[in-house]
């Protein structure tokens, strides 16, 4: 079974860590992740202004793509893509007057409307799959590891494209318990990173960081679990400035979802790309023994 | 008729006759001042019969410099056109306007100092980012490049799908001039290709074979003779010369093997 899937341009370059476990993962899964012919920038970040028409061409050209692809539902890893993605569709399927001004704008022969299906890879693990199906193909259990699922803000909100329970969600920790591991539930695990505010100022990075690493370390996390690129790299630098400004002395290790399916998935450390992460995990997973060269997975039928 | 044109031969009378028929004028804007040219003339021709004395926006007149690069509209339509003005015939009540430079900003680097990573470009070009996919740089291409699609390789990181996309790229700038996130899109694409060939392109290690033997002066002697050679020599060695056949397959060799 192949599914259309939309990568995301830092998936190709700061966050490859995010993507190729993922593709691993799925293909050994018998998911085949086919990429949407002539993918462009997903928009970034959905715009919020009601007369902003021309950046939700990005996201809906994205969209019209897929359905030139002749598929019906699209696959998205990075959370922010998901995010950006889900919201134009929305707005296709809601609006008519905006549909028909994108689709004119447009210009590529066909109309679009909103018939695409966006989900994220948690939900294909979860609905399609499930986490029964997914633990029976564990060949390294990752027990002993404490993992805090950190959601952030894209895969929750707004409600209308929330993956899970806005408020409560448990699809990430449910992930992680297929996996074998012990999630550590923390009470910060749905605060903002800072996303793109801290373009505007810089110095608060640390400090949106600080509450959300202190939560996950005093409730016992070994490590945090993200989905997006851009809560990777707040919390990755926020974390450094902190330990600069002298809180904390050992980085807590940031891992992807999709690292973690790889390697209990038994397909080993060398797709995982651990070089690109924030708080050198290898030394912590060297010592739960979770590093072993790769096995084989029988693939899940269909 | 005139005395001088009765003293004509018939047949001069014939051409003159032949070539007023022949020579049918259709109306064309230039920049929205109405000219008559004669039909079949490229935009740059009919430009330069209309008066125009052309020493920018024209280069190559093959359509591979890129110099002449010409936005149009026809009547009936709001769509604008484009062209090389060395290439596309004028057609009739064309508005015409040339582009023959865009003051876009170009990146000055080092580039024995670039690597292949993907943040040269984002650094050098940061506006790149400010792409919103309109498409309307592909739709301004004389050359038929999917620009956007290379825009998008090089935010992904990927130099040898933009240099691939961008291979037939003439650097006309008419992309930039279409394009409102303010993207240097061909000089953009010009590094990149640069970097392609530079550092991700495998290196061709039988040219520096070829170099060796060259510098070793293997073909010292057969230059010397060429040189030495008069012009009535030259002319014969080019006329029988042996010619590879078109349909040679990848091993064929001439019969006369000394300069291999």
């Amino acid at each position: 079974m192949s599914l259309a899937y939309y990568p995301g341009c830092t998936l190709k370059t700061r966050a490859r860590n995010l993507e190729e476990p993922a593709v691993a993962s799925m293909e050994a899964l018998g998911f085949g992740l086919d990429e949407v012919p002539r993918w462009n920038c997903c928009g970034a970040v959905y715009s919020l202004a009601d007369d902003d028409l021309i950046h939700q061409v990005a996201p809906v050209r994205n969209l019209l793509r897929v359905k030139k692809q002749g598929k019906a539902k699209l696959v998205t890893l990075c959370a922010f893509c998901l995010n950006t993605l889900k919201r134009a569709n929305l707005l296709m399927q809601e609006d008519a007057e905006k549909r028909d001004t994108l689709n004119d704008f447009i210009d590529e022969g066909i109309d679009y409307s909103g018939e695409v299906e966006v989900v994220h890879l948690l939900e294909v693990l979860r609905d399609e799959i499930g986490w029964e199906a997914l633990s029976q193909k564990v060949e390294l259990p990752l027990r002993e590891l404490k993992a805090a699922p950190y959601y952030g803000c894209t895969l929750l909100r707004p409600r209308e494209v929330a993956i899970d329970n806005v408020v409560a969600p448990t699809i990430l920790g449910d992930f992680l318990k297929a996996l074998g591991a012990n999630p550590v539930y923390f009470p910060e695990s749905t605060r903002c990173c800072g996303s793109y505010q801290v373009i505007r100022s810089p110095g608060d990075i640390a400090e949106y960081a600080r509450p959300i690493l202190n939560s996950a370390l005093s409730s016992g996390a070994e490590i945090l679990v993200l989905t997006c690129p851009l809560c990777d790299y707040n919390l990755g630098r926020g974390q450094k400035e902190l330990i600069k400004k002298g809180s904390g002395s050992t980085e807590m290790p940031l891992l992807y979802f999709t690292q973690l399916l790889a390697l209990a998935l038994g397909l080993g450390p060398h797709i995982c790309h651990f070089e690109l992460n924030h708080g050198n995990p290898e030394s912590l997973l060297k010592e739960k023994k979770l590093l072993s060269q790769s096995r084989s997975v029988q693939p899940i039928g269909g | 008729m005139s005395v001088k044109e009765k003293n004509k031969s018939p047949a001069q009378a014939a051409v003159k006759e032949k070539k007023q028929i022949a020579v049918k004028l259709i109306p064309i804007y230039i920049m929205g001042k109405r000219y008559e040219v004669p039909e079949g003339l490229t935009i740059m021709k009919a430009m330069e019969y209309a008066g125009y004395i052309l020493i920018r926006g024209c280069g190559c007149r093959g359509g591979t410099c890129g110099a002449c690069g010409t936005v149009y509209r026809k009547p009936g339509d709001y769509k604008l056109q484009v062209a090389l003005a060395c290439q596309k015939t004028v057609e009739p009540d064309m508005y015409i306007a040339q582009i023959p430079f865009f003051p876009v900003n170009r990146a000055l680097y080092h580039f024995a100092e670039l690597t292949a990573a993907p943040e040269e470009a984002f650094n050098l070009y940061p506006e790149l980012f400010r792409c919103v996919a309109c498409n309307s740089c592909t739709k301004a291409c004389p050359q038929g490049i999917e620009v956007m699609d290379a825009v998008s390789a090089l935010k992904q990181g990927n130099i040898a799908e933009a240099a691939r996309l961008s291979f037939d790229c003439i650097q006309c700038g008419l992309c930039t001039s279409r394009c409102f996130g303010e993207l240097a899109q061909y000089h953009m694409f010009q590094l990149a290709r640069r970097i392609y060939g530079a550092r991700i392109a495998p290196a061709a290690e039988h040219l520096a074979d070829m170099m060796k033997v060259i510098n070793e002066g293997k073909y010292d002697q057969f230059l010397d003779e060429l040189k030495q050679a008069k012009e009535d020599e030259l002319k014969k060695m080019y006329q029988e010369r042996e010619v590879e056949p078109m349909t040679a397959g990848e091993d064929w060799k001439p019969k006369d093997t000394k300069y291999l």
